[in-house]
């Protein structure tokens, strides 16, 4: 039978010093980092290369080019866009206040328990069925056309103002869930510790509870902006002339859609930094918890 | 314990037969229990035995089924008591110390005296920092709660309960979850409160502690307090069977 604990075989071989072996394993990691950004390098080039040649060599390239990727017509169209682009901006600003507010009231009368808030509870989880339910493009529509036709004094008739109520009303239906959730997230024993040193339960809430809950959502969150950031081109269906329908006028004038790339621009010009904004503070927490 | 105000006559805590079921289970089967003045009382018990029921019960996080509990005379588990005004004549200390990790070591003391207890922020922060500072924790006091060993977090847990001098204390098997090393500060915390004659009722594990700072022990055992007496009656020379069999236990782990 073999020993239950066989000796240790040595740790180091004769004649190298701890230092050497030190020096080893530094200079092999350093060689292993060099290969894998050379790979990394490498296979880049070949498929980013690749795409480009196939475009580059496609019978259509040249329509293209004239269409897409058309210098003049973009130099010409893209102040009207950049124009319209700052209402799409503005909208989205002031939407996303309203929605985290719509949202985070949502998400508390969901997770309270008092007896009381009963029906409003359950008027807030048809209002998140419902809305988070119906395709956002559908609800600018409803709302937009739907409102105006009922001739009642007193409710707006703008389509900016109700293009803005619709995507309220969607987006704070997603927020409302993802608020919820950072609310449930956080463990029950911490609202006994607030309880506990005396708190009341909405004072529980707000200094214990949602602090907590709302770190913890942040990234999600900054997800549903970055869609929502492009969703208020839908406001353009009933007539707001924002980026997205100016470069559809022009476009449609001459045949010529290098302003919808001009708008696709402007987009990302938007999104893209939020969405690397969104990695550094993902990554950020995880390196907090690791 | 020679320093510590003697205990008084005046009934701190009363507790009359405390019966709650979670469901089918149930959890405490009628508890009478008293802590006067001063006193300290330790509940040992096995794991579930409803130690930590009972103090949870007490602070009103738990609703109780039947009987009554009486703070300083008056019944708190009425259902048209105001739980909040109890819990700030309280003060709870949780087995996994339950601090705010979103806040800072003073913020977490703080928190209770200045939004439960209205008091001023700078009177609040100054008695915060001395209270800290008396269980070794100066200079941590802008630390989050997750750069603190075990035994700091659960001392400043301490600091947090105590801040606003409550009527008693409810410790929750406060040593717990602490590895074996870290034990002793906050042992030493508790200690440093009962010289000062703080009235506490404690659940434990620890015989060796509750024989110290305890002037009477109770042992719980399938949600009745079987046995109840001086340290030194309870622990030296049981009269119930499933005392002396717990005691036996421990002993045969060395946890006493």
């Amino acid at each position: 039978m073999a020993p239950l604990f066989p000796p240790e075989p040595p740790r180091e071989p004769a004649g190298s010093s701890g230092l050497d072996r030190r020096a080893e394993r530094e200079a092999a990691r350093h060689r292993q980092a060099r290969r894998g950004a050379a790979i990394a390098a490498i296979s880049t080039v070949v498929v980013l290369g690749g795409l480009a040649a196939l475009a580059l060599t496609s019978p259509g390239w040249p329509d293209v080019r004239d269409t897409f990727f058309n210098w003049e017509v973009f130099k010409e169209s893209f102040p009207d866009i950049l124009d319209g682009f700052w209402l799409d901006v503005r909208m989205f600003l002031i939407v996303e206040v309203a929605v985290l507010a719509l949202g985070l009231l949502v998400a508390l009368v969901r997770t309270a328990r008092a007896a009381a808030l009963f029906p409003l509870r359950i008027l807030a989880t048809v209002y998140t069925d419902v809305f988070r339910g119906i395709p956002t493009i559908l609800l600018v529509y409803l709302i937009g056309f739907g409102i105006p036709a009922l001739q009642l004094s007193g409710l707006p008739t703008e389509p900016v103002i109700l293009g803005g109520i619709a995507l309220t009303l969607s987006y704070g239906a997603y927020v409302a869930e993802v608020f919820r959730a950072g609310v449930q997230s956080v463990h029950r024993s911490q609202r006994d510790a607030a309880l506990a040193v005396g708190l009341t339960e909405g004072q529980a809430l707000r200094y214990v509870i949602l602090p907590q809950a709302v770190r913890r959502v942040g990234p999600p969150l900054l997800n549903d902006f970055i869609a929502l950031q492009k969703d208020v081109a839908l406001i353009s269906i009933i007539g707001p002339q924002e980026a997205f329908r100016i470069a559809q006028i022009q476009s449609a004038a001459d045949f010529n859609y290098t302003p919808l790339l001009a708008a696709a621009l402007l987009y990302l010009s938007v999104t893209v930094p939020l969405a690397r904004l969104l990695d550094i503070w993902s990554r950020r927490r995880g390196e907090i918890h690791a | 314990m020679s320093a510590a105000p003697k205990i008084g006559t005046s009934t701190v805590l009363e507790i009359r037969g405390v019966t709650k079921s979670f469901g089918e289970l149930e959890v405490l089967r009628g508890i009478d229990l008293t802590v006067r003045e001063h006193e300290a009382v330790a509940v040992i018990g096995a794991s579930g035995s409803g130690k930590s029921t009972l103090l949870r019960c007490i602070d009103l996080l738990e609703e109780i089924d039947d009987g009554d509990i009486f703070l300083d005379g008056e019944v708190i588990t009425d259902p048209s008591i105001e739980s909040v005004a109890v819990r700030r004549r309280l003060a709870l200390v949780f087995q996994a110390y339950n601090l705010f990790p979103h806040l800072s070591v003073l913020e977490n003391v703080l928190l209770g005296s200045v939004r439960a207890h209205g008091m001023p922020r700078g009177e609040a922060e100054t008695a915060a920092l001395a209270l800290l500072a008396r269980f070794g924790l100066a200079g941590r006091e802008h630390d989050r709660p997750d750069r603190l060993s075990g035994g700091q977090q659960q001392r400043v847990a301490i600091a947090r309960a105590f801040a606003a001098r409550p009527r008693a204390m409810l410790l929750d098997e406060v040593t717990s979850a602490l590895d074996p090393e870290l034990v002793g500060e906050v042992l030493a915390a508790v200690r440093d409160l009962r010289a000062e004659g703080v009235t506490m009722l404690i659940a434990t594990h620890e015989m060796s502690f509750a024989r110290e700072v305890a002037d009477t022990v109770g042992f719980l055992h399938e949600g009745r307090l079987i046995e109840l007496g001086p340290p030194e009656q309870v622990l030296n020379s049981p009269q119930q069977p499933e005392t002396q069999r717990f005691l036996r236990r421990l002993l045969e782990a060395g946890r006493v």
